[in-house]
């Protein structure tokens, strides 16, 4: 005991020492904190507040933190926009029917590799994940695509690439974790098949991976660009995220092109549409998240158990 | 009959019996089939002079012909600088997410830390055709948000949208904004799992906060942190097609045309079939060289690997 009273001695005065150099690093750490939020919001926020503001008001600089010259130009113009309107009821239709077959196809086969008794597990697993290291390439799937008729289809947006191969993965460590096998046993005795048990019992247990899994699929289809660029010729399967970038994008580059009057009413135009758009675009997604914020940590971490 | 026990019959007898697994597997081994596995036969036309009337396997073989084409043409080096420019310049950005996770495992969890949060992930979840047109109108020297800010100091602002030696910049530092909360999570989630009672020895010995940071968190991060660079460094030539794509204009041409988009522009815009997968192929080949590389560096130094 005596040997030991300086130690703690000692201890005790380091930790009084360590409390101020605590707060020091608790105050820099939080300033750090604002900062870096403010960096976030505040793109976020000047979208929000030009989107009601006049058009030359922002563009001379004068929107900084509230809208000046309030008006709904820009969401008006929006309402006349047919394009768009199209656009967002493709791109509601491609996630609906995307996400349903994405949970479908992902889910069935992550709970059949979960289970221990499936003969064939380690090839089947293997047999999906070199997908995920080795693939055909643009021009092969394209010409595959083509080869089965699904280009310029409804269907090429939603099924062709619904198998997500870190989704079945993650969906099926959560089944292994989280669905006692003594429960199979159990229902296999009450006389009840695989298929019953999956959708009886299995499914009813895991509403908080389909969850996850549902925002992660639906969030890809309802901000996918690159499918719709490749495999959509006519306008009238186009999503929004296609029809987006016109307005945004290619408008923009093109804009010393066109002259005329006409030239320069469609470009004033887009330029008052442009920040109503990213919102009418954005806010629908945005809105979902946080309610399902609270099983990320969770899914993510599924994710990242290694075999 | 235990299924552990491998009697004649017992392959056969398996399968038999849990035929429902395997009908729960079956749409999501078709669709790898018709549209992953597929594809991959489709790699042979980078070896053929492909004709869509000859199909593939009626193609004359062509040797390394359209490899020799690509090593010989002028865009082999710009494209391979551009490629390894973005994706080294993102990987040293790498421990910036790490940075964000202790920093948040350091705030005491209540609402300011949910909040912090929450807001960190949400740029993640706007779609790529947004975030480009939000550079494009937030960047612009003359009507932007940087432009505005720079002539509040009476500066001429920089046109970085428009310029070759900012692309990469231009295109790592946005891609942080957008992601790093989002990155961030799961190594939160690694912290969550730090056993508390290490925190409480060491503040017996009289550890300030920074301690703990040093020699607890960041050494339990360290696996997590390995693998996902393993990973990240077997995709250093796999720089994504779409943000690179959206982002390109005349002005920057010389630095943003990388592999991904050419394989495009010559593939699907000039139909250079072979040729595009030709490129392509070498493409997926160095990435899974690199791959195993670095597993096996990782594996004799840290004795982390991804098999």
């Amino acid at each position: 005991m005596g040997v030991l009273t300086p130690v703690i001695k000692e201890n005790k005065r380091k930790i009084k020492n360590n409390r101020s150099s605590d707060t020091v690093m608790e105050i820099v750490m939080y300033a750090v904190a604002v900062i870096f939020l403010i960096i976030l919001i505040y793109p976020l926020y000047f979208i929000i507040i030009a989107s009601f503001s006049d058009p030359s008001a922002v563009s001379g600089g004068q929107v900084w933190l509230f809208p000046k010259g309030f008006t709904l130009d820009g969401y008006q113009e929006l309402l006349r926009h047919k394009n768009i309107w199209i656009g967002y009821r493709n791109t509601i239709l491609y996630t609906i029917a995307g996400t349903a077959i994405g949970l479908a196809v992902n889910i069935s086969a992550a709970y059949a590799l979960s289970r221990k008794d499936l003969r064939g597990r380690r090839f089947l697993s293997l047999f999906f994940i070199f997908t995920m290291f080795f693939n055909g390439g643009l021009i092969p799937t394209f010409l595959t695509i083509r080869d089965f008729h699904l280009y310029d289809t409804f269907l090429v947006m939603v099924l062709p690439f619904s198998v997500g191969v870190y989704n079945i993965i993650v969906a099926r460590t959560f089944f292994q974790t989280s669905i006692p096998g003594d429960l199979w046993e159990a229902a296999q005795i009450d006389g009840c098949g695989n298929l019953r048990f999956f959708t009886q019992v299995v499914l009813p247990l895991s509403k908080a991976i389909i969850a996850v899994l549902g925002l992660w699929i639906a969030v890809g289809h309802w901000n996918s660009y690159f499918n719709a660029l490749i495999y959509l010729k006519n306008p009238d399967l186009h999503p929004l995220q296609l029809i987006l970038r016109n307005i945004l994008i290619t408008n923009q580059m093109q804009s010393g092109i066109g002259s005329g009057e006409a030239a320069q009413l469609a470009l004033r135009l887009a330029n008052m549409m442009r920040y109503s758009v990213i919102i009418v675009a954005t806010v629908p997604i945005m809105c979902v998240y946080p309610f399902i914020q609270k099983y990320f940590n969770q899914g993510v971490m599924i994710g990242a158990v290694k075999e | 009959m235990r299924s552990g026990q491998a009697s004649p019959a017992g392959t056969f007898g398996a399968v038999k019996r849990n035929w429902g697994l395997y009908l729960l597997l079956l749409p999501a081994v078709v669709l790898s089939l018709l549209f992953a596995y597929k594809p991959m036969y489709g790699v042979l036309i980078a070896f053929k002079d492909y004709s869509p009337a000859m199909g593939i396997a009626d193609s004359p073989w062509a040797g390394f012909k359209y490899f020799e084409k690509f090593f010989n043409s002028y865009q082999f080096s710009n494209t391979i600088k551009n490629t390894l420019i973005i994706s080294v310049y993102s990987l040293v950005t790498f421990p910036i997410p790490i940075i964000l996770a202790l920093m948040v495992n350091q705030m005491r969890p209540n609402r300011f830390r949910r909040f912090f949060q929450t807001v960190s992930y949400m740029p993640h979840f706007i779609s790529t055709v947004v975030m480009v047109g939000l550079m494009v109108i937030l960047l612009s020297p003359s009507t932007g948000l940087v432009g505005n800010l720079y002539s509040l100091f009476g500066k001429e602002a920089p046109d970085l949208m428009g310029s070759s030696a900012l692309f990469s910049s231009v295109y790592v530092w946005s891609d942080v904004w957008q992601h790093v909360g989002w990155d961030s999570i799961i190594f939160i989630a690694a912290l969550s799992a730090v056993d508390p009672s290490l925190y409480e020895a060491a503040t017996v010995d009289g550890a300030s906060r920074w301690h703990k940071v040093r020699f607890i968190d960041i050494p339990m991060l360290m696996p997590t942190a390995v693998t996902l660079l393993i990973l990240r460094v077997g995709g250093l030539l796999g720089v994504g097609f779409e943000k690179v794509y959206l982002m390109q204009n005349d002005l920057n041409a010389t630095s943003s045309e990388i592999l991904s988009t050419y394989v495009y522009k010559i593939g699907l815009l000039s139909s250079q079939y072979s040729f595009s997968s030709a490129v392509n192929l070498f493409n997926t080949v160095i990435n899974f060289i690199l791959l195993i590389i670095v597993n096996q560096i990782s594996k004799k130094i840290s004795e982390n690997s991804l098999w």
